[in-house]
């Protein structure tokens, strides 16, 4: 990092719209602070939607290039998040689209909603996880949790349960109905919820124990 | 009274806090009568707080290097 990087204002929380306004205004430590803010999120993002360290790194670089280009277009409507977040979202899916090779990925064809019967996993969970594992062994039981998930389902799930956009953010940000994104952020749930229930489920004959 | 499979349908729907109080009234009937449905409300519940309450991790140095020398970059040849 060079030393004018290093002078910009370690993120005190100033106002957003404040920042972004002196970044358009030419201000690269103003553009510099928002990198710093959301560089993390959205390199979190990159991995979940890519599941590829490579395409996840190009992914973090080009959508902040890109706000960077385009910023002057941002109109201060949604919040700056959003916008770089659909700016990488879209950046994610070109990268799952070309490692698939000529597969087109659509994001909007029908989901399978069919019958089929899934053994659940019902049972409670011993304690709570955030206590119980190390920050590390965490991230790579959710990570891995993520990544068994098809590519329209995680994308949704990170979007609106792990960013936190409103189902119609998602729905735009994918360029897919409402419905849909209901639809498969419910699979997402119920699938991880299944993986995770794997994982930190209370061993022995009490799961019922809270009954 | 609802069956399971009806009632994980509207399982989001009975999980968003602003979901009308009749909906949540109906849907409320089935969880307090099944036991499956009760725990599986409540084990979503927790995994959307674990997605929801891990911090993002550190982006790994080089990466993060690479990503400023970029954008250093950009912005020598913008201004």
């Amino acid at each position: 990092m060079t030393p004018f990087f290093n002078s910009a204002a370690p993120s005190e929380p100033s106002d957003e719209g404040n920042l972004v306004a002196r970044a358009q205004a030419g201000d690269a430590s103003a553009f510099a602070e928002l990198v710093q803010r959301y560089e993390r999120k959205i390199y979190r993002l990159a991995k979940n939607i890519t599941q590829n360290d490579e395409d996840a790194e190009d992914v973090l670089q080009d959508a902040f290039l890109k706000a960077y280009e385009h910023l002057s277009g941002f109109q201060g409507q949604s919040k700056f998040y959003t916008w770089i977040v659909r700016i990488a979202v879209n950046e994610a899916l070109m990268k799952l689209r070309k490692r698939r090779g000529d597969r087109f990925v659509s994001l909007d064809e029908p989901i399978d909603t069919g019958e089929e019967e899934v053994k659940r996993e019902i049972a409670v969970w011993e304690g709570n996880p955030e206590e119980q594992y190390s920050q590390e062994e965490l991230h790579r039981i959710l990570n891995e949790a993520v990544e068994g998930l098809k590519p329209d389902f995680r994308t949704v799930f990170t979007l609106r349960d792990i960013e936190e956009l409103s189902t119609e953010e998602t729905a735009e940000a994918l360029g897919i109905s409402v419905p849909a994104v209901k639809s498969r952020l419910l699979r997402a749930r119920l699938a991880l919820r299944e993986k995770l229930t794997r994982q930190f489920k209370r061993k022995g004959e009490d799961v019922f124990a809270y009954l | 009274m609802l069956t399971c499979k009806q009632f994980l349908t509207e399982l989001n729907d009975y999980l968003d806090p602003n979901v009308d109080p009749v909906t949540k009234v109906h849907l409320e009937a089935h969880v307090c009568e099944c036991p499956n449905c009760f725990v599986i409300v409540d084990t979503t519940r927790k995994t959307l707080q674990v997605y929801r309450g891990v911090e993002p991790q550190e982006i790994p140095e080089d990466v993060k290097s690479r990503l400023w020398k970029a954008l250093e970059r950009k912005m020598a040849a913008e201004s």
